[in-house]
């Protein structure tokens, strides 16, 4: 088996690029996968990763389960399969995975022909934009807020958010301080400034102005965004640090 | 001096720096005054979007058959001039290729999977790619190819929704989403489902030994 490795290990994305990779070496149909084999080679790919010191990410492990999984309940006869409430009767425990196989392999495609179009508009020049980046924009000078302002100005907002909430159906909300953090900096993206407000939703609950205000506190540590205000208790600005 | 509809539509696109719709230069015609002379500005008034697209069809032809160094092309719903190929190695070095790198496979395979499933969130397309996305995303709204487009409302968590940008179709060369390779095949999710579950089961059928449907339906590719 170990001469089957004359390959160069090629770095695969994830375990599905990992079993395209396999079906394709191994030349069998995609729609009928000897999930054995298969899983046997995978296997055996994966303790090569770990050989060559490879982290393995969580994902190939996951992949891994899903195959030997796949390969037990294969083995079972017909009678004695436990067929899942939701899965019709019969059906091929291989289908799930064949399907997303199918799916990420034409993807895959899609994405091939994308880069070739990309490498052909590198060859095309248009018309390029004079220097950009003159526009001075008409600063007002803005001094910096205490944090307490800031506090006071959240606890503003998190007012508006409970009363809102009164009469609510209680559902599992989960906003996390990085997709704040990105969201942000995505309304921060052409433009140097946004009102401290303008962060908060009119609908937004509870959570999410607190996991909001959480994003602008770490990028504030993080040194990527100032708070400013124009006079004391004015309207507070959140402005973008240029590096 | 006479003026000629199609010279004046040429001006328009040398002096552009962006794709320009018949919509647009129509809106143009029709706001454009001319002081000195308002007769001038005022001739082309009216002018319709169909005698545009004829222009711009004439003008694409004759920078063809007279083999200018560039071309008329359609990018992302508009028309923009663009140089030809062959004079890439001297452009290159005139503009010190300030261009950015090209893009990696995983935000290849990821700006494929949103411009045919948008609006989609981080967990459906990692769902496809069988890989976390979250870098490859960020990469992707930092070049302006992605925008955040919504959130899915109706499952807990209000997931962000991401779909393709204009930047999007010029950098890849797209007239338009319909552009995209394998548009028609992946572009619906159901649909997509629809023939991967019917090829599975022809199969199965076929193996099963019933007769009549031997003949399974080639993958088109």
């Amino acid at each position: 088996m170990e001469s089957d490795y004359k390959v160069k290990l090629e770095v695969f994305e994830g375990p599905l690029d990992l079993l395209l990779y396999l079906i394709k070496k191994e030349e069998v149909d995609i729609y009928d996968i000897p999930i054995e084999r298969i899983t046997n080679q995978y296997m055996e790919y994966l303790s090569l990763m770990q050989l060559l010191n490879l982290e393995v990410a969580g994902e190939f492990l996951v992949m891994a389960a899903t195959l030997m999984y796949i390969k037990s309940r294969m083995l079972l006869p017909a009678d004695q399969q436990v067929t899942d409430t939701e899965a019709e009767e019969g059906e091929d425990p291989r289908w799930e995975l064949i399907r997303q196989l199918v799916e990420y392999k034409k993807f895959k495609e899609a994405a091939l022909q994308l880069g070739r179009r990309e490498d052909e508009q590198a060859n095309l020049f248009p018309r390029q934009s004079p220097e950009t980046g003159i526009e001075a924009p008409k600063e007002v000078p803005l001094a910096e807020v205490s944090i307490f302002d800031l506090i006071a100005a959240f606890n503003e907002v998190l007012k508006k958010a409970s009363a809102r909430e009164d009469f609510r159906e209680i559902y599992e909300e989960r906003f996390t301080v990085s997709d704040k953090i990105e969201e942000i900096l995505y309304s921060l993206r052409d433009r140097s400034q946004i009102l401290f407000r303008e962060l908060f939703q009119e609908t937004a609950t509870r959570s999410e102005v607190v996991v909001t205000f959480l994003a602008l506190l770490e990028l504030i540590r993080l040194k990527r965004l100032r708070v400013q205000q124009t006079e004391a208790f004015g309207e507070i600005h959140v402005v973008k640090v240029t590096t | 001096m006479t003026l000629e509809l199609k010279k004046i539509v040429e001006a328009m696109l040398f002096a552009a720096e962006r794709p320009l719709t018949t919509k647009e230069i129509r809106a143009i015609f029709a706001e454009a005054t001319d002081e000195e002379q308002p007769g001038l500005t005022e001739t082309f008034r009216n002018v319709r979007e169909a005698q545009i697209a004829g222009a711009l069809e004439e003008l694409k032809v004759e920078y063809d058959t007279q083999q200018h160094s560039f071309q008329l092309v359609e990018i992302a719903g508009g028309w923009r001039l663009v140089s030809r190929a062959p004079y890439a190695p001297w452009l290159k070095k005139l503009l010190d290729e300030v261009r950015p790198h090209r893009l990696s496979q995983p935000s290849l395979e990821t700006l494929a999977i949103i411009a045919l499933r948008q609006p989609i969130s981080r967990a459906d397309i990692a769902a496809i790619r069988g890989v976390e996305v979250d870098g490859v995303i960020k990469t992707l709204l930092e070049r302006d190819l992605i925008t955040i487009v919504g959130r899915n409302d109706n499952i807990p968590g209000r997931p962000l929704l991401y779909g393709t940008t204009q930047r999007f179709l010029e950098h890849f060369g797209l007239r338009s989403l319909d552009d995209m390779p394998k548009a028609a095949e992946l572009r619906l999710q159901a649909a997509a489902l629809r023939t991967a579950e019917q090829t599975a089961e022809q199969k199965a059928a076929t193996e099963a030994g019933h007769e009549g449907q031997t003949t399974a339906p080639a993958e088109k590719n």
